[in-house]
């Protein structure tokens, strides 16, 4: 219990930081969490934060509050879980509330909106990044380019949700695994 | 009381909004139908003040979105009312993977899900890459950056403030 207590004290820190630097939605915090949890800390590797991302697409609830609470739990059981989501949603939440009244006058500053030239720019280049550290764990074999390839050309031609998408795949992985075991 | 009803509406979008956070405009647009809490025109504001500041984007929708409703009160609830179903389904979900680890039928299955996903990554990314990549000096600046971001192995986090920095400076 107390080791938990510990641990989780951490992984606030962490979340705190990522949820501050997280721009751009969910995807958006896998360099940060590249960096910080496989990089830094090693407490994963990249298999096992792309296994979270991909459970993390499949199941109800958005994808950045759900590998938070994964990897959460993965450091210090429920108590993680609970510490790493809320230390992930604080300061975004502290960031909007405190600025709900004059958001406006925010919104309209171009001084905020130079900055967000810059880290928009950024954020392709960290996203770009992290999908080369990632895909040697994803794409193995020419099966796996061609899953890629399509499930690319239907995000991005054929405007497919990802939620589909991913189900789709999933099944096939699940039909295929059941036949295998047949046999 | 209106926080009970912001928790409980949210609570649902959290269930059912699965995926990005964009998932969770077409829910926003029904709540604001139905309960009158806030117009369906200011959603467009809404999803723009989500992009800009930091923080997931369903996370963002659901604390202005809230705020809008009831307050202070009512962003803080309609965001952990969003955050609930996650909790509860992925606590569960992770407690039992770690009691029966080496699920053959789970890796076959994950085995097609991780291209898909990478796939979903790049997709996000690319749509980023429009917003952000407007002319021909932008492109380079991308480019430079990932060239840095490559070799100079600092944190994501120095390079978004040197992005921030940057763009005040030059765009």
């Amino acid at each position: 219990m107390r080791n938990n207590l510990k641990i989780s004290t951490e992984l606030v820190g962490v979340f705190l930081r990522i949820g501050l630097f997280t721009f751009g939605g969910g995807y958006a915090m896998l360099p940060l969490l590249q960096a910080e949890l496989v990089e830094k800390r090693k407490w994963l590797t990249q298999e096992q934060l792309m296994d979270y991302f991909c459970i993390g697409q499949s199941t109800p609830g958005i994808i950045a509050v759900n590998v938070a609470t994964f990897v959460g739990y993965g450091r210090a059981g429920i108590t993680g879980a609970v510490m790493a989501t809320l230390a992930l949603i604080a300061m975004p939440v502290l960031i909007i509330l405190a600025l709900a009244n004059v958001l406006t006058l925010y919104m309209e500053n171009p001084y905020v909106a130079k900055a967000f030239t810059g880290i928009r720019i950024v954020v392709t280049a960290l996203i770009a990044e992290a999908v080369l550290k990632l895909w040697k764990t994803a794409v193995k074999n020419f099966a796996d380019a061609a899953v890629f390839a399509a499930a690319l050309l239907l995000s991005v031609f054929g405007g497919v949700s990802p939620a589909v998408i991913v189900l789709s795949f999933g099944l096939l992985g699940g039909i295929l695994s059941l036949r295998k075991a047949k046999k | 009381m209106i926080y009970a009803v912001l928790f409980w509406e949210f609570f649902k979008i959290g269930l059912l909004a699965v995926g990005g956070g964009l998932v969770t405009v077409p829910f926003l647009y029904e709540l604001a139908e139905t309960y009158h809490w806030f117009a369906p025109e200011e959603l467009a504001d809404m999803i723009a003040v989500s992009e800009s500041t930091p923080g997931p984007l369903g996370v963002n929708m659901a604390t202005y979105a809230g705020f809008k409703t009831a307050g202070i009160g009512g962003g803080l609830l309609a965001t952990f009312g969003l955050i609930m179903p996650s909790l509860l389904i992925i606590i569960l979900l992770a407690r039992y993977l770690q009691k029966h680890p080496h699920n053959q039928w789970l890796e076959d299955i994950l085995i097609f899900i991780r291209p898909a996903v990478l796939a979903l990554i790049c997709s996000a990314g690319w749509l980023i890459a429009r917003a952000a990549v407007t002319d021909y000096v932008h492109a380079a600046a991308a480019l430079l950056c990932l060239l840095l971001i490559h070799f100079v192995k600092k944190s994501p986090i120095f390079y978004i403030i040197l992005g921030a920095v940057g763009g005040l400076f030059l765009a």
